[in-house]
């Protein structure tokens, strides 16, 4: 049978924002969603990128390996990485054959037979909610908000460590009452061990310009790093 | 008990015995008496209020200074020497070290034993005349440079001034020598007088040749300078004819001895060697006597840091271009770790790098940490923190030096290794290997000065470049180069050493010392990528009316050196290689043993000037990246994979250091202060455990540099690692500065 292969878009081999230590970021190719403040729209298509087999991949992690520390490793980005379960299933036991810490950065918009087993080889998952009312994940991301709490109820039951996080838009979210319902979610699972807010950034205008297609959210300002200051303190589990 | 020890018994009481009390061995003095501190930095004090009072004075000096455009004042009537001024000092009662090069802080002597003309033209920089006393004297002695000139040939001579060898110790001081300066501490003057007398006088019991002969006499000049290093101190009040008593003393004999040799010698580079953890013996066993308190400690260095900060010499702005931001290189090498694996790291490690909270963050001295894997976890955060807090600091690569020169060894100037007291280099800037490959194309002919030179042949004339005829035409080309080099650098050094020997830090090693000669390269990435285009992508030469190739219309995409591409950085190998081979093959003087560095200082913005355009897709008169690093922007798979590609350059064949200048936004290092740090160590544990040699560390985001470029007034001490050593930003030129700010900045986005 012929190795699987991946479709992404490309790798950050020092990634420091996406899950513990120092850690090699793939991006996969291809998102179902549409959220308005995407900063990697040319990882929506699904038909575009690069392919790359495990061993491919495998030999770039292997690279990287010695800048992971102790708790650095690999997270699987995209794009969804849900989109191509299967892949990620075969690469994280290579990554947990090598004792590397394997990491995804999900919507986590689906749930199916594929997912399940990848998560039995995931130690963290990095959740985005990215809104808390099923109003606003129709209008701005493009899927029910039973989704991710139906992914967030699995890896509850597989005991697999989450940290949520939700991208925080001035006139969208960046209420009070809005951030107490993102803590509720956290507070209502064990495995939830970090929550975080993120400031919205408009580095990827110039991405929408490059591709000619409108930045939905370009209408938006930056979110301030002081608001993101305030609206933390309402989290409970700010500590990794 | 030997003699020794009985002899300075009330000065050694309290060390522990060893075969440093048997003879000069200043190591095994180390190695017996350290104290590794394993903690973390909490038990560090702040500064003073003496010491923040003093500072303040300085600080106002240096604002002066920069007012002034750089030069706070010139002594234009006296040579500078060792006892030629009489003793400065910035506040005599708030002094705990004392010393100063000239008659007052930050003044600046004249030097002209490298060259009367650049002291002249150094002078006329400034607005200042060198006084006709001086010229008088000079008009009726060789310099240096006076003797190089005699012997060069016409051929070395074209080939200095198109640039293809540039930046030679032909004209100033060669620097990159480093005194023992602790043997004056441990010793005293008066041994060290004794012992090169017994060295003169074996000598002349065996046959008397051209090299006997030249020792002999260079053992009278270091003989007759020891001694007068003692009478500068008695200028200060201070008898240094025996060992140190006590910290203070120690610290104090210690920077006697280096401001002799600043006050001799104006070499390009005057390290200052490894004293952290010497120092840090003394003051355990005061603290044992009850003598010493950790602030008072502190304060000791902070005042010695505050010396090495004022330390001047005079440069021309030619020199400034090579040499940008006015450096002196007092690297001071912390850390490293002994032969039988003890971390080297002791409170006095801690010590040195707290004067960058202390006194403010500063470019000297350039404070160099040697990394092993087995450093203290604690210590190489701290030493993270430092990075991030202050961009002050670089880091090399203990493990894979260790095995080269033991664990007594410190940086000179960047990134020259050398075992202290033991080995010196002759150090020989660089080759330009850009202009090479164009000057082989077009079979002799240089396309930017119109000049001819080396063999001479017909211009490439294929539609577009055959990468193995290329390599056909390059052998030929190195091969006439390195034989030029090594001629070149063999007239230099031997008339320096005739007309400018450092007889002061000389005095400071032993008799019989292992030379190495340091040549160096630039603009690696630049030729790794040019050949990669010519090898993987079309590379169609563009000629001028004559048929010379003056440009390239490059098609299609290439792999580029920075992106861990085994393709282009297997280029990149073979290079070094190439030159470190061809290289060896020439006879040096003294026996002198060949090293190679890929190291820049801010000359790849020259360089690149006098280089035409180039394969790679870089026009005419645009920089080179600095040091080994990758060109600027063409690293698409990020920081690990450039530092990948780098750490594949290999010492073995780089002797004398390979450079990475490495720049990351805060932000792309994680999201808080504690992250970071934990990072930073994480990447340094990474690059090196891959053989890397050296990594300069900035922490900083470009918006800063670009207003500090607009406003450079409200940015007087923002401090940036360059290239193996640390400048003022606002000291660069505006052109250097552009420079960096092209430079890859790190991001995670």
């Amino acid at each position: 049978m012929a190795e699987l292969t991946c479709r992404y878009s490309s790798v950050q081999t020092m990634g420091t924002l996406d899950g513990p230590g120092v850690r090699f970021i793939l991006f996969l190719q291809g998102c179902p969603l549409h959220c308005g403040y995407c900063h990697n729209p040319e990882t929506r298509a699904f038909d575009g990128g690069k392919t790359a087999t495990v061993t491919e991949i495998m030999a770039m992690v292997s690279r990287c390996r010695g800048y992971f520390g102790k708790k650095g490793g690999i997270t699987v980005s995209g794009g969804e990485p849900l989109m191509q379960a299967k892949f990620i299933t075969e690469l994280f036991k290579e990554c947990k054959k090598a004792g590397i810490h394997t990491c995804i950065d999900t919507s986590g918009c689906i749930l199916n037979e594929d997912i399940d087993e990848m998560l039995d080889y995931t130690d963290l998952c990095l959740l985005d909610i990215k809104m808390t009312n099923d109003k606003d994940y129709k209008e701005y991301i493009g899927c029910d908000m039973s989704a991710p709490l139906k992914f967030l109820e699995r890896t509850f039951q597989k005991n697999i460590s989450v940290w949520l996080r939700q991208v925080i838009v001035k006139g969208v979210n960046d209420s009070e009452e809005n951030v107490k319902l993102f803590n509720d979610i956290a507070e209502k699972y064990d495995n939830v061990t970090y929550t975080e807010l993120l400031p919205f950034r408009k580095l990827c205008e110039s991405k929408y310009e490059e591709m000619n297609i409108p930045f939905p959210f370009g209408k938006f300002p930056e979110t301030d790093k002081a608001v993101i200051g305030k609206l933390t303190a309402f989290l409970t589990k700010t500590n990794k | 008990m030997g003699i020794l020890s009985e002899r300075f018994k009330e000065y050694w009481e309290g060390f522990k015995e060893g075969s440093w009390q048997d003879g000069i061995d200043t190591r095994d003095f180390i190695i017996k008496n350290f104290t590794p501190y394993y903690g973390d930095s909490s038990f560090l004090c702040g500064p003073t209020e003496r010491t923040k009072a003093l500072n303040e004075k300085l600080n106002a000096l240096f604002k002066e200074e920069r007012e002034k455009g750089g030069v706070l004042d010139i002594n234009t009537e006296v040579v500078s020497s060792l006892c030629n001024y009489p003793a400065a000092y910035l506040d005599k009662e708030n002094e705990l070290i004392v010393g100063y090069q000239t008659d007052k802080p930050l003044c600046r002597g004249v030097n002209p034993f490298g060259g009367i003309r650049m002291a002249r033209s150094a002078c006329e920089a400034y607005g200042y005349k060198l006084s006709e006393k001086v010229e008088e004297h000079f008009e009726y002695r060789t310099t240096h440079n006076d003797g190089v000139f005699r012997v060069y040939t016409d051929e070395m001579k074209l080939a200095r001034h198109v640039g293809i060898i540039t930046g030679l110790p032909d004209a100033y001081g060669r620097g990159r020598i480093i005194g023992d300066y602790r043997r004056v501490a441990l010793y005293g003057v008066d041994y060290l007088i004794e012992q090169k007398t017994l060295d003169k006088k074996k000598i002349g019991e065996d046959v008397m040749d051209v090299e006997t002969i030249r020792l002999s006499e260079e053992l009278f000049q270091q003989i007759s300078f020891l001694k007068k290093m003692k009478e500068m101190a008695m200028m200060y009040g201070y008898d240094i004819s025996l060992p140190a008593r006590d910290t203070r003393e120690a610290i104090q004999w210690t920077y006697f001895a280096y401001l002799a040799s600043i006050k001799e010698q104006n070499g390009a580079a005057m390290s200052l060697g490894r004293v952290s953890t010497f120092f840090d013996i003394y003051v355990c066993r005061d603290m044992e006597r009850g003598t010493i308190t950790e602030e008072q400690a502190q304060e000791l260095i902070d005042d010695f840091v505050m010396k090495l900060r004022s330390a001047r010499h005079l440069r021309t702005p030619e020199y400034n271009e090579l040499f940008g931001g006015d450096p002196m290189w007092i690297t001071e090498s912390v850390g490293g770790i002994t032969k039988d694996n003890i971390p080297l790291v002791t409170k006095g490690s801690y010590r040195m790098l707290n004067t960058l909270y202390n006194l403010g963050s500063s470019p000297e001295p350039n404070l160099t940490i040697l990394w092993s894997e087995r450093l203290p976890e604690p210590f190489k955060k701290f030493c993270a923190q430092i990075s991030i807090d202050t961009d002050s600091i670089q880091y090399e690569n203990d493990d894979l030096m260790r095995m080269e020169y033991g664990d007594d060894y410190a940086i000179a100037c960047c990134v020259s290794a050398m075992k202290v007291g033991k080995q010196m280099q002759f150090f020989g800037a660089r080759f330009n290997l850009p202009k090479l490959l164009l000057l082989a194309i077009n079979g002799g002919y240089d396309n930017v000065s119109g000049m001819k030179l080396g063999p001479q042949m017909e211009v490439m004339q294929d539609e577009y470049l055959d990468f193995y005829k290329v390599k056909e035409r390059l052998n030929v080309y190195r091969s006439w180069l390195c034989k030029l080099y090594v001629n070149t650098m063999n007239v230099i050094h031997y008339m320096h050493d005739k007309y400018a020997y450092e007889k002061t830090q000389m005095a400071l090693h032993d008799t019989e010392v292992d030379r190495m000669m340091a040549f160096g390269i630039a603009g690696l990435s630049v030729m790794a990528d040019s050949l990669s285009a010519i090898k993987y992508a079309k590379v169609k030469p563009v000629r001028d009316e004559n048929g010379y190739i003056v440009d390239f219309d490059t098609e299609g995409d290439f792999p580029k050196f920075g992106n861990d591409d085994n393709r282009v950085d297997k280029i990149a190998q073979n290079i070094i290689q190439k030159v470190s081979a061809e290289l060896k093959l020439n006879p040096t003087y003294r026996g002198a043993r060949h090293t190679l560095s890929a190291l820049t200082i801010t000359s790849n913005v020259v360089y690149g000037k006098k280089t035409g355009s180039t394969p790679d897709g870089r026009k005419k008169g645009e920089p080179f990246a600095p040091g080994a690093n990758p060109m600027h922007n063409r690293e698409t798979n990020g920081a690990v994979a450039s530092l990948n590609s780098v750490a594949k350059l290999q010492y073995d064949y780089c002797r004398d250091g390979i450079s990475n200048t490495f720049s990351i936004i805060p932000d792309a290092l994680g999201r808080d202060g504690e992250d970071r740090a934990e990072n930073l160590v994480a990447i340094l544990d990474g690059y090196f455990s891959n053989y890397a040699h050296h990594l300069n560390v900035n922490v900083l985001n470009k918006e800063k540099l670009m207003e500090a470029y607009e406003n450079p007034e409200a940015y007087p001490n923002l401090t940036i690692r360059v290239s193996g050593y640390a400048v003022n930003f606002h000291k660069l030129s505006k052109e250097q500065q552009r420079e960096v700010i092209s430079r890859t900045f790190h991001s995670s986005i």
